[in-house]
């Protein structure tokens, strides 16, 4: 019997996100059961898909043991840049009066290979001028808004929010195979998927994975085991800004516009969804799983308590309990064991 | 009962870990106005004895009196109130704050601010700080000026600000772990003044040292340790360093080492002037290594034989002095440099440096090897998988599975598992730092085992030990160190306990 309650308590420990989320979705259909749908489903994935896509990105940061702070203001670089170079010839405020009709892939390339550079330099900045990630992300994330409002703010455009782009980009964002119906299964989040299949083999099959890891468990002892740490965070760093890259064009591609706003406090989003779903701020722990959990988590206490008429102002205080709790349940995993 | 002019008393303490008995029934008096020197092995039970006197260890029996009064040490701030003080080897200040306020830390003066007749704050007294500072520091005969920044002082004079603040709590009692390890020949008299003037006050010091002429110099009494007991008491002008050289090492050897059917045979690696930038580190150091031999590094602390070991493997630096492997000339400037050579360390600091505590055992042993189940950048999990099962089998690690996470496991465990990692990368070279620390005897002797079986197969060893036994035992050649510098290199079997404690301590 008492063996019986402790596995209990192993078995909650071990698998606390999946039974939140759970919990979560039988109160909010108790509540209210037409919130068990096809639709509702579709709903949240579609919601959350570039959210997933930072927050994977957000995830490799904190595994080596840092926090990536640039992740927000990377979306809205890449959106505004992606956005630029896909207007519709017709559109009255382009942003390039002139730009002929260019292939869709290459200002895709452009906003990815943007996201990749900035994440690099992150790299550079943490592993060889050996600033703490916080501080370092956060000159970034400062630097690449103002960088980004400059862009923004060039003649003929002068700070217009960007529109018209055309379908062959929006597509990416609203598009769906199926009927369109509940059923049907969005582009993005197909996208989404695609990227946490990626992520996870990144993460369990490549040495750079576990390298990682390696370097969140024990630097020193990672150093000592023949790891350059400092080219391993280099390429870190660079995969999340290329990841943070994508999910702008992604952004601006389902909104169908974009503006030097966009992005702005997603990374903590992405972090706050990190470390509900198991990853450690100290670094060395965290899976694809975990974070996908996480990131759906958040997505149905927005969307679900919402759909129920919990006022957004309540769904904040909900959300930051939820982050608390969760992290003081997942660290008794390791404390005990001290 | 106080005897006449017994200050301090430790009657019978006795303290066990899991797994060793650290102090066995040790007494120790102390007189008012006296410097007593504590003699003893590393792991002779030294700084065991002092920590429990500290209040860091509780004893597991026995009591301590001060002035025939018995006082109970829990912590050490209980130790601070009794009038005990200690200066650690390893001094820890605050770097960025001023002299004065890393002495009266914790317990500044404060000054009141009224407002009409209430007290409406308390705020540091600064100019009572300095004013007392500077009294402290005239009374002492100290030439340091309260406001300097501690970060930017040299080491004895950090050492003489503890001395100070030792002095500031109205020590009795001050404990000196190792105060000369890393002064100069001025220093050390500086040192020894401020020494002078503390037994004059009458204040008593335990001083820990490991240099005879220093202790035969300035101490009254010199107590002997040895295996967690004390061998005796006796004035300093009865001792020579022969005399307690002996006393210090005379012991039945309890411990038993495996049979060694191993042949050094051809010169792998040899090692000429190697110097390290650090000029307090070590200096013009040569040796050579035979393949399959099993050469023991001995030497007391403060020898820098782990500075030595982890410069020939790219943790340090190296100022001039060549490494060459095969006869060819190399440089070893990284770790990743030293694995491509083929040579594995396995680091003294096995938490700080070795495990990835919250991975799996998988992951802790396949990690310096994983190009090897690498293809095309993919990793295969059935390999790793099995690379680590094999591993941990041979080297019979205790766990249900390889799956475990490492900080689960015991430091026996562990360091096998670290000894796994590095054979995986097929090594011809095996720099062991303190491979048995912290293991429990039968642990140990299943590393001496393996230890034993990997020069048979024509491993190269280089093995650090504190343990005199273990080198004598394990060794085929030893190197001795003092001070940064290669005093000696005795032969394993023929070599006796004095021998190399001669060569450790000789000055």
């Amino acid at each position: 019997m008492k063996l019986g309650l402790r596995d209990a308590g192993q078995f909650v420990t071990q698998y606390a996100i999946y039974i939140v989320l759970v919990v979560l979705i039988v109160c909010i259909s108790v509540y209210d059961p037409s919130f068990l749908s096809v639709q509702t489903l579709h709903d949240i994935l579609l919601q959350n898909a570039t959210r997933a896509i930072i927050a994977l990105g957000a995830a490799f940061v904190l595994i080596t043991g840092g926090v990536d702070l640039s992740a927000g203001r990377v979306v809205g670089l890449t959106a505004v840049i992606s956005a630029s170079m896909l207007q519709i010839p017709e559109y009255a405020r382009r942003f390039y009066p002139d730009l002929p009709q260019i292939w869709v892939g290459i200002p895709i390339l452009l906003a990815i290979l943007a996201g990749l550079i900035v994440g690099l330099v992150n790299g550079l900045i943490v592993s060889k001028l050996r600033v703490p990630p916080f501080i370092a992300t956060l000159g970034t994330m400062v630097a690449v808004y103002g960088a980004n409002s400059l862009y923004f703010d060039m003649k003929p455009n002068q700070s217009q929010p960007i529109g018209g782009l055309r379908s062959d980009f929006t597509t990416l964002g609203s598009g769906y195979i199926g009927n369109g119906g509940p059923y049907s299964v969005p582009y993005l989040v197909l996208i989404a998927i695609a990227i946490a299949a990626l992520v996870w083999v990144i993460f369990n099959k490549t040495r750079l994975g576990k390298n990682m890891y390696a370097i969140g468990g024990n630097v020193q002892a990672a150093h000592v085991s023949g790891i350059n740490v400092g080219r391993n965070l280099f390429w870190i760093y660079g995969i999340a800004g290329s990841l943070y890259g994508l999910a702008g064009l992604l952004e601006a591609a389902k909104t169908g516009g974009a503006s030097n706003n966009y992005g702005n406090m997603y990374e903590l989003d992405a972090i706050a969804a990190c470390v509900v779903g198991g990853v450690s701020t100290s670094g060395g722990i965290g899976t694809v799983p975990g974070v996908m959990a996480g990131v759906l988590i958040f997505g149905v206490i927005n969307y679900g308590l919402t759909f129920i008429g919990v006022s957004p102002y309540w769904q904040l205080i909900i959300k930051g309990l939820i982050i608390v709790a969760a992290v003081s349940f997942d660290i008794r995993k390791y404390l005990a064991r001290r | 009962m106080a005897e006449p002019g017994a200050l301090l008393e430790m009657i019978g303490i006795s303290k066990a870990f899991p797994g060793v008995k650290a102090l066995e029934n040790v007494s120790l008096k102390v007189r008012a106005g006296t410097v007593h020197a504590l003699m003893g092995e590393n792991g002779a039970g030294k700084s065991t004895l002092m920590k429990c006197l500290f209040g860091l260890y509780s004893p597991d029996e026995g009591e301590i009196r001060m002035n025939g009064e018995t006082v109970s040490i829990p912590n050490s701030q209980a130790a601070l109130a009794s009038g005990i003080s200690m200066i650690h080897q390893e001094l820890h200040p605050i770097p960025r704050r001023s002299v004065m306020e890393n002495i009266w830390l914790g317990r500044f003066p404060l000054r009141s601010v009224r407002l009409g007749k209430f007290r409406a704050l308390s705020l540091v007294d600064h100019k009572k700080m300095y004013g007392d500072t500077k009294r402290l520091f005239e009374e002492l005969g100290m030439d340091i000026k309260p406001n300097t920044i501690v970060g930017t002082m040299s080491v004895s004079k950090i050492q003489s600000v503890e001395i100070a603040k030792a002095v500031s709590f109205n020590a009795k009692v001050i404990v000196m772990d190792e105060p000369t390890s890393s002064l100069t020949g001025n220093e050390v008299e500086h040192l020894f003044r401020i020494i002078g003037d503390l037994k004059r006050r009458g204040v008593a010091i335990i001083y820990i040292s490991h240099k005879m002429e220093e202790i035969l110099r300035i101490s009254d009494d010199v107590t002997i340790m040895r295996d967690g007991r004390k061998i005796g008491t006796w004035p300093a002008e009865e001792l020579t360093t022969d005399l307690i050289i002996s006393r210090m090492v005379g012991r039945d050897l309890t411990s038993r080492f495996p049979e060694r059917e191993n042949v050094p045979g051809d010169v792998l690696l040899r090692v000429d002037g190697l110097t390290s930038p650090n000029p307090r580190s070590f200096r013009d150091v040569s040796f050579e290594l035979r393949k399959g031999e099993i050469l023991g590094v001995g030497g007391l602390v403060g020898a820098q034989r782990t500075e030595l070991i982890e410069a020939l493997f790219g943790l340090r630096a190296v100022s001039s002095g060549q490494i060459s492997l095969h006869g060819k000339p190399v440089r070893i400037r990284r770790p990743v440099d030293a694995i491509r050579h083929k040579i594995a360390l396995l680091t003294e600091e096995r938490r700080a440096t070795g495990i990835f505590p919250v991975l799996s055992v998988l992951e802790n042993t396949v990690i310096a090897s994983q190009r090897q189940y690498e293809k095309y950048g993919w990793l295969n999990d059935r390999k790793r998988r099995e690379a680590s099962e094999r591993s941990v089998e041979r080297l019979r690690v205790k766990t249900p599975s390889v799956k475990q996470a490492m900080m689960n496991l015991s430091g026996g465990n562990q360091q096998k598992v670290l000894l796994a990692r590095w054979l995986l990368t097929d090594p011809d070279i095996l720099l062991l730092d303190e491979p048995t620390r912290g293991i429990d005897v039968g642990a140990k002797y299943e590393i001496y085992t393996i230890i034993a079986d990997l020069a048979r197969q024509g491993k190269s060893i280089v093995m650090i030990s504190s343990e005199m036994p273990e080198l004598l035992g394990m060794s085929d050649r030893i190197l001795v160190m003092r001070e940064g510098r290669l005093t000696g290199i005795v032969e394993g079997p023929s070599a006796t306990e004095e021998e190399i404690m001669r060569l450790a301590a000789q000055s």
